[in-house]
Order: structure tokens, then C-alpha cells, then sequence
């Protein structure tokens, strides 16, 4: 214990001890899950203001929740973005066909096709819906969990299993582990394993976007745990002061692996809130709520189109399923805690949506999945025919000294010879490829 | 060599719209050292300006900037304070290439004083180099003469790779011979400071031959250049000193031509000895010159303590240190 200096108070006096609070999360495994006390309010309640607005007049919107969609699965208020039933079931497509990939990903890493996957269950309409609410050529720095961003604008999933079996096909030449995509065509950055370095790389870029006199914005998605990083709080800083054309999401997921959000500071006010410290723009949103998810990012993007500044939105949502294939939430959560989600389950909702208003029924949903499920596994095959991991399909040698730097300096080349010396000690006459 | 650096970014902002110049206080008020004087008022406030003080912030604007397709000139106020911009560096703009399988770049050069000798006590004073030449996929910088920053600072500029550009501030005014009790020499009394009007590049990865000589060769680079130099004329000792000028990638054609011909070799760096930049040279030569050698691999460095104030002069590696080292070296 600290020595308290000579002559201080000490034992004796009559000051309260303190004590650390450190935090707990409501629920753990075997525990009956009751989540009254979120408060959610109804669908449409939450007003709507000018896409140009002071943020100082939206705080408690930050503290709030925009749902658009109702328990009568009608859309509501004045976030109803009004999308025509050919977009939403466009979006519902897109949506099922993020649930089946990763469901066939996660089985492919069970039968040891790849080394891990990463599923985004239950988080689908904020990857989906809000990237359909951008333009194509917008730049988006995700996180490891936004794979909706990729299949809603049309990356081949081909390649993104050739990617996650680090094969021969693999544009990333197998050196990144899998999921971690990057398609520059698809304006969709490289993503990296260090969490949150994104979020203000997403405000350098939409500076950069601003000071050539360019009309593109950035989105950047991060999770409610990364935001305890110090990169998060620079891309606030950076975002307000130079008023960047930059939306940052917030995917509040609960769980940061088996920490609740309680220790990135969610217990005592919302992420959203966070904004109004900087004065950026704060929405907090039903992240199930995949017309809210549009709604809210679209009202981002327009601010930021009309260089109104920068917004900070909270997707408010629930982490179905484990972290990766590695975890096992059993360990530190109660199961219960999917099904007693007061949110629901977005794809569920958005397609009870489109039936409420005649634009669907369960049988065109259960065709949809099926085809879905089918399409990936038949991409899946058309994958391993270039190779799964570990089975000698990768890329050569000579490829891992590559693009450490733009040229191979002396020291990468002797490096290089030493390796494919080494692969032809261990199979003389060479690999057959 | 402050003019050199002002010279070589204006020289390059005149050439690239792209270049944009960033920092704490390197806008209106042109930088502390006055590195970026004079630029925003000829370039504008959206090519050079100020930040927020946050090196996790600047570099991490400078990556996104980057990808974008701008070539941002970041500077780091003192490297001494580089640490909080470490993981965007080590893990983002190192990687960024190599990850992405060359569809993201970071085509940024990271300006910053570094070095003691002014007396600048822990946090003004430190070498941190051998932290970025342990990163796979970036270059390490160091000029030690006003011809010599300008051009190998537009090369930096120029180059696609990220460039952690080291600018020792002891000798930003004047070549510094570790003779502390003696008066300084402003850079104009030197050939050196002879600095041609616009654009010219020194490459990347080659070494320079400050003196030929045949009794041993001395690797060297930044300030200690001129203090190796200094002890070598006042000891007469006929040595073939080497100024580095780029630690990744580094001469090493050079480095061994010297040592076959002189058969010793003294390395001297201001940074700590343990795990600095002057092991990795050691195991080099050892490695490539070791039937040349007539005498062991010696290291004249700073020691292995935080850089200290009072005791500036008994830390930094100065005549004494360096002497003892030649002549232990040339009497085996």
C-alpha cells in the first residue's frame, strides 16, 4: 500500500473507505434473463431534425432510440426512410445472404478449412442496411464484423472464401488471417487486427476528401468495446476540429468478447453521448431496426455531403452469437440472454415488415434462404478448388518478402533465396503446383 | 539545415499537390524549430496546418490521407514523443502495403527532431531509431549535413514507402564535434551548407564517405557524424568514416567494402546500447567481414539509462568515450 507521507491522517480518523467499483454485467451462464429495465420507446417517437442542425440541439437524441419499425411491424415517424418494396427486399436479400455465408464460413472452419471466422449475427442491418444508405465510390474503414458492407456492394464472395482459405486465389496472397478483407475496388479498406486504428485513419481520409474539394465522405464502423481505445477518441477530435465529412458507427453489440459494454463505460450513459463532449452530431439507433439503420446513416451522410460536420451514431444491437470461432460466450454469458433480446432479430423483422405490407410471405422467405444457402455452397466449392489452408495450394514462397516495400531492398532478397532454398531442401525437385 | 528542410518541402509542395505538411504548431507559427515556416502562407491552410496534440491522431490522419492519395509530411514535434503514434505506425502504415497486397499505401514521411546535446533531459533529448528499424516495412532516415537533408528529405517525400525522417536538432544550426566547452560554429563556415537552389534527391540506402582512410572504418550517422570526424582529426587517426544517412534500407555494399579494405570497425550511435542500431550493424559485419577483422567489433554509444540533464556530458558519447574506443581498437 502507498505510504502515506509523516504527519498526514491517518488510521484513526473517522474518513469513509473507499471502494472500487468494478463493473458486472447483469446476467452470467444459468442466470433467468429479464431485460426490463432497457428502456426502449415506441417506434416513430424520436423526432427528426434537419440534416444541418447545431448538435447541441439533438443531445437527447443520443440518449434516445430511432426505431422506425413497430410491433405491428409498420413503419413509423419521421425516420421512416419510405424505401420502395423492391429496395427493402433488396436489403433483405442481402441481409439473408450475410447470415447464410456466415454459416457456412463457421461450419468451414469446424471441418478445418480455414483457421477462423467471425460471424456478425443479429448485427446484419448495421453493416447492410446503413452501407445501402451510401454511395458506392464512399469510403468505408469496418471493423472485422461488417462482411454485410462487402456482400451489400456486390464484392464476389468467391473471393472473399478464397481470402478466408488463404489459397492460391486469395488476392491477399494468404497473408492476412481470415476476414480480414480489403477491396480498394469496392472502396472498402484494408482491414487490420489492431482495434480501432481505423476510426481516425476514416478521418484522415475524409479530410483528405474535403481539402481536394472532393464530394465523397468516410464511414468507419467499430465496436462499443474498441472505443475505449485511444484512436477512438482521436477521431472524434480530429473529426469536429476540421469539421470532416466522416460518419463514425458505433456497433453497441454488448459484449466486447467476455467483457460487457459496462467496461468500455456503457453502465453510466450511452455512446452516443460521447458525442456531445465533442460536439459531433449523436444518434442512437435500434440496430436491429434495419429502416433505422438506413434512416440514421443516410441523415449522416446527407450532413456530411453538405459539409454540416461529422456524426457519431450508436447502433444499439445484441452479438447473437460467440466473438469468433475461438470463444465460447457459454463461458461468461447467460444463453438466454439471444432469445430475451427486447430488439428482436433484424432479419426477422425487416422481413415481417415486408409482409405486414403485402410486399412478402413466407414462402418467397424460405425460397430466399434456400437459394442463399445454396448459392454459397456452391461458391464455397468453386473455392476449394483453389485450395484450403494448410493443403499446399498457397501462394509461392517469393510472394511473403513482397510489398513489405515497394522494392525487395538487399536484405528481403537474401531473406527470399534462403526461403525457397529452404522448400527445396524439404521437397527436392520442387512443390507440385 | 533548417532552411534545407524549409527548402526541401517547399521545393516538393510546389511539385505535388498532394504534399501536404502537418503538426503541432507547423501551421501559422511555422513550427517550433521554424522547419515549416513561411509554407501555409504560400500553400494554405489546407496543405499545411495545425493539429490537435495527438501524434496517435496526426499519424493516424496522415494513413487515411494516404489512402486517399495524398503524400502527407507529418511532423512529430520532438521524437521524444513519437510513442503514442507508435501502433499506427508499427502496426497500420508499416503494414498497410503488405496486407492489402498493395491496394493501400502509405506514401508518408514522418518528420522529427530527435537526438541529445542540448542539454533537453529525458523527453528532448532521446534516439529511439532502433524501435523503427525493427518494423518490417519502414525506412529510417537520418541526415547529418544541410545538403544532405534536403535531399535525402525530397527523396523520403518521393518515395512510396512510409519514412520515419529523424532530423538531429543539435546540429540543425551548426555541426556539433562533441567538443562541448568549445564555441559552436554556425553551419555557413562549412562546405556542407552549400544547399543548391531546388530540386535535387540523394537515393535512399546509400551510405556517405565523410573521410577515406585505411586504419579502420567508423559507421555513423546524425550528430555523431561530425564528433567522430572531430576526434579522428584530433587524435590523427586515418580512418574511413561512414554517415549512414538511411538505416533501413541500409548501405551494406558500402559498409562492407570499407571493412575488407580497413579490417576494424568502430560503430557510434547517440542511442542506448542495448538492442540499438549498433548491434544489428555489429552482427553485420561480424557476419559478412568476419575474415577481414583484425580486431573485434567495437560500440560507442549512449548508455543504457534514460537521458539524464545535469549529466548530459557524461552520457553522451563524446571525445573521451570515442578515443578510449580507437585506441583499444587500433592497439589490438
Amino acid at each position: 500500500m502507498a505510504d502515506r507521507p509523516a504527519g498526514a491522517a491517518g488510521e484513526g480518523d473517522n474518513r469513509p473507505k473507499l471502494s472500487l467499483h468494478v463493473p458486472e454485467p447483469k446476467f452470467r451462464p444459468g442466470d433467468a434473463v429479464d431485460f426490463s429495465h432497457l428502456q426502449i420507446p415506441e417506434a416513430g417517437v424520436q423526432p427528426r431534425p434537419d440534416e444541418t442542425c447545431d448538435p447541441k440541439d439533438m443531445r437527447d437524441l443520443a440518449f434516445g432510440l430511432v426505431r422506425v419499425l413497430g410491433e405491428d411491424n409498420k413503419a413509423h415517424g419521421p425516420w421512416d426512410p419510405k424505401l420502395d418494396p423492391e429496395t427493402l427486399r433488396r436489403m433483405l436479400g442481402h441481409m439473408a445472404m450475410t447470415r447464410a455465408f456466415d454459416e457456412r464460413m463457421f461450419r468451414g472452419q469446424r471441418q478445418g478449412k480455414t483457421s477462423f471466422y467471425m460471424k456478425c449475427t443479429g448485427e446484419e442491418a448495421t453493416s447492410v442496411s446503413a452501407s445501402m444508405a451510401l454511395a458506392a465510390d464512399d469510403m468505408v474503414f469496418p471493423s472485422y464484423r461488417q462482411q454485410g458492407i462487402l456482400i451489400q456492394r456486390g464484392y464476389p464472395l468467391i473471393e472473399m472464401i478464397n481470402q478466408i482459405y488463404s489459397n492460391k486465389g486469395d488476392k491477399l496472397k494468404g497473408r492476412q488471417l481470415p476476414i480480414m478483407y480489403s477491396s480498394r475496388e469496392h472502396s472498402f479498406f484494408t482491414i487490420s487486427g489492431n482495434l480501432a486504428t481505423q476510426t481516425p485513419q476514416a478521418v484522415g481520409w475524409a479530410m483528405a476528401s474535403a481539402a481536394k474539394g472532393d464530394s465523397r465522405i468516410a464511414a468507419t464502423w467499430v465496436g462499443e468495446g474498441s472505443t475505449a481505445e485511444g484512436d477512438f477518441h482521436s477521431a472524434c477530435l480530429f473529426a469536429t476540429v476540421y469539421n470532416a465529412p466522416v460518419i463514425l458507427n458505433v456497433v453497441n453489440n454488448q459484449w466486447a468478447i467476455s467483457s460487457f459494454s459496462g467496461f468500455a463505460g456503457g453502465e453510466r450513459t450511452t455512446f452516443a453521448a460521447r458525442a456531445i463532449g465533442y460536439g459531433l452530431a449523436g444518434l442512437r439507433v435500434d440496430g436491429n431496426d434495419a429502416l433505422a439503420c438506413y434512416a440514421a446513416q443516410k441523415w449522416a451522410a446527407d450532413r456530411a455531403r453538405a459539409n454540416a460536420g461529422p456524426t457519431l451514431i450508436e447502433f444499439f444491437t445484441y452479438r447473437a452469437e460467440g466473438h469468433s470461432t475461438s470463444d465460447d460466450p457459454s463461458g461468461y454469458r447467460s444463453a438466454q440472454e439471444r432469445n430475451e433480446w427486447p430488439l428482436g432479430d433484424p432479419v426477422t423483422r425487416l422481413k415481417d415488415h415486408l409482409i405486414a405490407i403485402g410486399e412478402w410471405d413466407e414462402e418467397r422467405q424460405q425460397k430466399m434462404d434456400l437459394e442463399a444457402a445454396e448459392y454459397v455452397k456452391a461458391v464455397t466449392k468453386e473455392a476449394e478448388a483453389n485450395g484450403i489452408l494448410g493443403h499446399g495450394l498457397h501462394h509461392p514462397f517469393r510472394t511473403m518478402f513482397e510489398d513489405v516495400f515497394e522494392e525487395l531492398p538487399w536484405h528481403l532478397k537474401e531473406q527470399s533465396e534462403q526461403a525457397i532454398r529452404e522448400r527445396e531442401t524439404k521437397f527436392p525437385g520442387g512443390l507440385k503446383l | 539545415m533548417i532552411e534545407a528542410i524549409n527548402e526541401a518541402l517547399d521545393v516538393s509542395m510546389e511539385r505535388d499537390d498532394n504534399i501536404v505538411v502537418m503538426g503541432e504548431d507547423v501551421g501559422y507559427f511555422g513550427g517550433v524549430f521554424r522547419c515549416t515556416a513561411g509554407l501555409q502562407e504560400k500553400y494554405g491552410k489546407t496543405r499545411v496546418f495545425d493539429t490537435p496534440i495527438s501524434e496517435c491522431g496526426i499519424i493516424a490522419a496522415a494513413v487515411g490521407m494516404g489512402a486517399y492519395g495524398l503524400r502527407p509530411v507529418p511532423e512529430i514535434q520532438f521524437a521524444d514523443y513519437i510513442y503514442p503514434g507508435l501502433d499506427q505506425l508499427i502496426s497500420e502504415a508499416a503494414r498497410l502495403r503488405y496486407r492489402s497486397a498493395g491496394e493501400y499505401i502509405a506514401p508518408m514521411t514522418v518528420r522529427s527532431p530527435f537526438g541529445g546535446g542540448i542539454f533537453g533531459g529525458q523527453t528532448h533529448s532521446q534516439s529511439p531509431e532502433a524501435l523503427f528499424t525493427h518494423v518490417a516495412g519502414l525506412k529510417t532516415v537520418i541526415p547529418s549535413t544541410p545538403y544532405d537533408a534536403k535531399g535525402l528529405l525530397i527523396s523520403a517525400i518521393e518515395d512510396n514507402d512510409p519514412v520515419i525522417f529523424f532530423e538531429p536538432k543539435r546540429i540543425y544550426n551548426g555541426p556539433f564535434t562533441g567538443y562541448y566547452d568549445k564555441p559552436a560554429q554556425p553551419w555557413k563556415n562549412f562546405d556542407a551548407s552549400l544547399v543548391p537552389e531546388g530540386h535535387y534527391k540523394i537515393p535512399l540506402g546509400k551510405a556517405r564517405h565523410v573521410t577515406t582512410g585505411d586504419e579502420l572504418t567508423i559507421l555513423a550517422y546524425g550528430t555523431m557524424v561530425h564528433v567522430v570526424e572531430a576526434v579522428c582529426r584530433e587524435k590523427g587517426v586515418d580512418a574511413e568514416i561512414l554517415d549512414l544517412r538511411t538505416l533501413v534500407p541500409l548501405d551494406i555494399e558500402a559498409i562492407e567494402a570499407s571493412v575488407a579494405k580497413t579490417g576494424r570497425c568502430l560503430i557510434v550511435h547517440e542511442a542506448t546500447r542495448t538492442s540499438g542500431f549498433g548491434a544489428e550493424l555489429s552482427a553485420l559485419v561480424t557476419e559478412r567481414c568476419f575474415y577481414h577483422l583484425e580486431a573485434p567489433v567495437e560500440r560507442v554509444t549512449g548508455f543504457d539509462t534514460p537521458y539524464p540533464h545535469s549529466l548530459e556530458w557524461a552520457y553522451f558519447p563524446g571525445p573521451i568515450r570515442i578515443g578510449e574506443a580507437l585506441d583499444k581498437i587500433l592497439s589490438e
